[in-house]
């Protein structure tokens, strides 16, 4: 047996799920880790943390009535988009409070809604499925609309690039060149949207922090330009998604019967490196 | 009455906010290469003067004009320099990228390399002198550095008018008479206008040729030595003011209300304003 | 509603309102919104490796909330807090879906852990829950004044002799303890909500911290008891209730706090 088969178990790359899987979660890696660099920047990971929790409640309507589970998830993380945006603009404080309860009252619904999934439709799995992802399940159908979605959200971040570095840099700075600052933070959230959409498809609803937040804020210590961010923070995402599969897939041979969650393969993966990107400390140099 | 040769003309300026008023009436003009420093204490009204100038802040009565313009149409001919710029984390940003977002920041899209947007950079970064940090991040710099970065970030499109607010507090000795010296420069030798804000007046001293004081909410503008005086400080707070000029430092120095606070600090004097 | 087997329930979700109700108060005067999210989240997958071991589901929730108490402090030292704390914890919920689907009750286990459950609470269960709520409680009252004044003005607590780095710890450390006995019953993701909704809503009625204490916990059992009433007889997920009606009272609670300057925090 050679060094690759014991690292890619036999009929992976003609596994058809392993395809599919290897193809929304690398769509998923790459619009999270690039929208993920500005939100790590302009300090709203807890807003993307809500935003993916409460988009829960999408998924699970969307199996309770049937319906592939992206667009359950797209509709209520748009939604939430604009509903923090008008939100945003009072206390942190406050905001928090405000935010963390009226989304308990979203995770409530999820409850509700997952409930009667399991109890009318008989799937059972449906808990894991929308709060931990099930990216091995997601039928082939769904890909091009997946990466549809990931296309689109690239290019709206790519229309507001500039503008949206500005007002992350100084808001002031960029209304007063006429930038119109809580717009470009209304598209923020939506470009944000559909990153949680395909991550929350990928490894889950409550884990899409990691996707969208690990490989961004290791991406971001260790480069000087955004862009740079940007393609490292992909690269990264990939490593840790594909890598993440590939171990589940393995896993397979290891606990008999029960392979081993691919989220928590592609979670932890996202944790290491994020570790290891803390290990190299760029000199400071500073004036006296 | 408005100057024609105004670069920045404020007409009877009044800003308030729900419930309380912070400025009232304020007017003055500055023309091509004036130094202005805007001076008062901490929510004596400054930052909300300038933002007002900038079209941040509605005022509710009074115009500002630059260069002519009263509405958007005065945006592209300021550059600012805001008060702080506090970094949440790392910020991928170079300082040679922030000093090129001050070009085309408000454009839509990704910017693609340029030789003519490179060589403008190159200009300015020469002209702050931070060619020798330009490639550093902008969060890894000292509070001088930055500064000369948000400077060149400013004045990369060529504004008559450089508002900035208050460039100097944080920075030690060495920092400030940089900035300062700089600024002049581009006042002097740019004939930029220069309206700078500071609750300390002290280091600006040798370069202002006018002065606008702020205080209770009104102003009194013209030249250094027509305001800074006792009597016309005096009125401007509503109660005597000392004016001290000790080895060619000035301390402004209320005293009376409740008890005499005398306040002298030998490096950074500070004013009191005692309010009723 | 109140058969036998209901009654250790009952007695066990009175016990945990109390508790919520009264740290909750100071989750919300303290800011400590964050925390009380993500604490939960981090005992998550103590439930899970209990259940995988065998042994009793709150020593693994106690075991993982203290590391969680003890990541947010240690962590917050040196890097950005949200950043850091997330994946820390988000990593720690990945490490529980893997107990959960080695043990075998993947799907069962999500769901209630996540989401709450009354029928597995035992006659077993009363005591450590009794045990660890006088302990929160006792040590709230001890520790009353230091607490509420650090809320205010830290550096006024540390001037009286209490520092705001330990008085955070213990604090976190009450959080802990009472994500780690609520979250079987209301679920790792809805604890925030009981915390934080009725003490919310008492902050707006009570003008002294005593009354918003009392308020805010007679708010907590009121959350608690009608939602267990209501996920009895619809047979619905606790946690739909709990959410709901934490919100509700809020949002509610919002109303009276723009019309008046009087209420507290």
């Amino acid at each position: 047996m050679t060094l690759f088969d014991a690292i890619v178990a036999p009929g992976f790359f003609a596994n058809g799920p392993v395809q599919t899987a290897l193809l929304v979660g690398g769509g998923a890696a790459v619009i999270s880790a690039a929208i993920g660099v500005f939100t790590v920047i302009r300090g709203q990971s807890f807003a993307g943390h809500a935003l993916a929790d409460v988009s829960s409640a999408g998924g699970s309507l969307a199996f309770l009535v049937g319906f592939a589970p992206l667009w359950g998830f797209l509709g209520i993380a748009a939604l939430a988009a604009m509903a923090l945006e008008a939100v945003g603009l009072r206390r942190a404080r406050e905001r928090d409070l405000a935010t963390g309860v009226v989304f308990g009252a979203g995770l409530g619904l999820t409850a509700l809604l997952l409930h009667f999934a399991i109890a009318t439709r008989s799937s059972s799995g449906a808990a894991i499925s929308v709060m931990f992802g099930s990216i091995f399940a997601i039928p082939s159908g769904v890909v091009l609309p997946a990466l549809a979605v990931g296309a689109g959200g690239l290019i709206l971040l790519g229309a507001i690039w500039r503008p949206l570095l500005l007002a992350s840099l100084h808001p002031d700075l960029a209304a007063a060149r006429g930038i119109r600052v809580p717009l470009v933070g209304l598209l923020h959230l939506l470009v944000l949207s559909l990153a949680v959409t395909l991550s929350a498809m990928t490894v889950g609803a409550i884990l899409s922090t990691a996707l969208l937040v690990g490989p961004a804020a290791a991406a971001v210590r260790l480069t000087r330009s955004a862009g740079q961010a940007v393609l490292l923070a992909a690269g990264l995402g990939l490593v840790a998604c594909w890598g993440g599969i590939l171990l589940a897939y393995d896993s397979y041979g290891w606990t008999p019967g029960r392979p081993w969650p691919v989220s928590f393969f592609i979670v932890s993966l996202i944790f290491a490196l994020y570790l290891l990107s803390g290990l190299r400390r760029p000199a400071r140099l500073r004036e006296a | 009455m408005t100057d024609p040769m105004a670069t920045l003309d404020v007409e009877q300026l009044s800003v308030a906010f729900p419930g309380r008023p912070v400025l009232r009436d304020v007017s003055f003009s500055l023309r091509p290469g004036e130094f202005c420093g805007l001076i008062g204490s901490n929510g004596s009204g400054k930052t909300t003067l300038l933002r007002t100038i900038l079209g941040l802040q509605a005022p509710s009565a009074g115009t500002v004009r630059i260069g002519g313009h009263s509405g958007a149409g005065r945006r592209g001919l300021m550059g600012y320099v805001p008060q702080k710029i506090g970094f949440e984390t790392e910020m991928p940003l170079r300082a040679r990228d922030v000093v090129a977002l001050g070009l085309d920041g408000a454009r839509l899209g990704l910017s693609f390399p340029s030789r003519v947007r490179t060589r403008k950079v190159e200009e300015m970064l020469e002209a702050v002198d931070a060619q020798a940090f330009a490639d550093q991040r902008i969060s890894d710099l000292s509070g001088g550095q930055q500064q000369r970065i948000l400077i060149a970030h400013a004045m990369i499109r060529r504004p008559k008018l450089l508002l900035l607010d208050e460039p100097l507090a944080n920075l030690d000795v060495a920092a400030v008479a940089d900035i300062v010296h700089l600024l002049h420069w581009f006042a002097h030798e740019e004939g930029i206008t220069i309206l700078v804000s500071a609750h300390d007046m002290n280091p600006l001293l040798g370069v202002m040729d006018r002065i606008v004081y702020l205080a209770q909410g009104r102003a009194a503008t013209g030249r250094t030595e027509e305001v800074v005086r006792t009597e016309v400080l005096s009125r401007l707070y509503g109660h005597h003011i000392d004016v001290i000029r000790v080895h060619g430092r000035v301390l402004v120095v209320a005293a009376g209300a409740a008890d005499e606070i005398p306040i002298a600090m030998e490096r950074h004097p500070v004013h009191v304003c005692e309010i009723p | 509603m109140f058969a036998s087997y209901m009654i250790n329930g009952w007695i066990v979700a009175t016990i945990i309102a109390v508790v919520a109700g009264a740290v909750g108060v100071f989750v919300v005067l303290r800011g400590t919104s964050f925390a009380a999210h993500a604490l939960p989240i981090g005992a998550f997958p103590g439930a899970a490796a209990a259940d995988l071991f065998g042994i009793h589901e709150i020593w693994g929730l106690l075991i993982f909330a203290m590391l969680g108490v003890l990541g947010i402090t240690q962590l917050g030292r040196r890097q950005r807090r949200d950043v850091a704390t997330a994946l820390t914890l988000v990593t720690l919920l990945g490490l529980g879906t893997l107990f959960l689907s080695l043990s075998g009750h993947y799907a069962q286990g999500v769901f209630a852990l996540l989401f709450g459950q009354l029928v597995s609470v035992s006659r077993g269960d009363i005591l450590p829950v009794a045990g660890i709520g006088l302990l929160v409680l006792g040590t709230l009252a001890a520790r009353f004044r230091p607490l509420l004044l650090s809320s205010a003005s830290p550096d006024l607590a540390a001037a009286r002799g209490w520092a705001p780095a330990q008085l955070d710890l213990l604090f976190l450390g009450l959080v802990g303890l009472t994500t780690a006995m609520a979250l079987p019953v209301v679920g790792a993701l809805l604890v925030f909500s009981l915390m934080v909704g009725p003490a919310a809503a008492a902050r707006s009625f009570a003008r002294r911290p005593a009354q918003a204490v009392a308020l805010s916990i007679a708010f907590s059992l009121g959350t608690l008891w009608a939602a267990i009433a209501l996920a009895y007889v619809t047979d619905w997920p606790i946690g739909f209730f709990v959410g709901s009606i934490a919100a509700a009272l809020f949002t509610l609670s919002e109303v009276p706090r723009r019309f008046s300057r009087t209420a507290l925090g």
